[in-house]
């Protein structure tokens, strides 16, 4: 699968990043589905329950909101998407663990080093595969 | 009777559970997912006796957390 984010929706995931540090960040992503590709919308930024650099969860409750906003403005949540303030953008073995959802992407920003980095991965079966991810000012291949 | 499933209307057989809505539905890893039942969320002891009634709304939420140790793809 592949997934086409514009640079001012990564800014804004990276702002909220910056500013939950020491604390891991995360949220939910809205967006549309036109054959293999996932074309990004809308970025929901949550609670982090667990309040944790380490571990992240999200709010249930939020959930259920943001699940109800995307689905009033046409679209749909194709994934989520957490930070990791100090470690690389690549899945721990609880990522894997914890991921339910074979039909979502699970992006993962790394703030380990100066320029922050996001990456998407499937998850399924405890494998997980990364996918095309492409970062720009506007899709590239949505008309 | 008129349910409506992840925003969807389906037709439901009289005195569905959400528990057999949830194996009706084939919702994948059960166990880690939270119901919503016209915006109140469910306790999971209590799928097998709650009894869905006309124009319910459902929710099906998955858990979604993690955690930062024991990174393992290179």
């Amino acid at each position: 699968m592949r997934i086409e984010l514009r640079r001012i929706d990564f800014d804004a995931m990276v702002a909220y990043a910056q500013a939950q540090l020491p604390n891991e960040a995360c949220g939910l992503i809205g967006g549309i589905i036109c054959g293999k590709t996932k074309y990004v919308k809308k970025i929901y930024q949550l609670t982090n329950l667990d309040h944790s650099p380490e571990h992240f969860s999200l709010d249930p409750k939020e959930q259920l909101i943001a699940l109800k906003d995307a689905r009033s403005g046409g679209l749909q949540l194709i994934g989520n998407w957490h930070s990791h303030p100090s470690t690389p953008a690549r899945p721990s073995e609880e990522d894997i663990r914890l991921a339910f959802d074979p039909t979502a992407s699970y992006l993962i920003l790394s703030l380990a080093a100066e320029k922050p980095t996001l990456k998407s991965f499937c998850i399924t079966g405890g494998i997980a595969a990364a996918e095309d991810l492409v970062i720009d000012n506007e899709y590239r291949t949505l008309g | 009777m008129k349910i409506v499933v992840t925003g969807i209307e389906k037709q439901a057989a009289e005195g569905l559970t959400i528990a057999q809505l949830i194996a009706d539905e084939n919702v994948e890893s059960p166990a880690y997912v939270t119901v919503s039942l016209n915006d109140t969320f469910v306790e999971q002891g209590a799928f097998p006796h709650t009894v869905l009634h006309e124009g319910d709304s459902v929710e099906f939420l998955y858990f979604m957390g993690g955690g930062r140790p024991y990174a393992i793809h290179q």
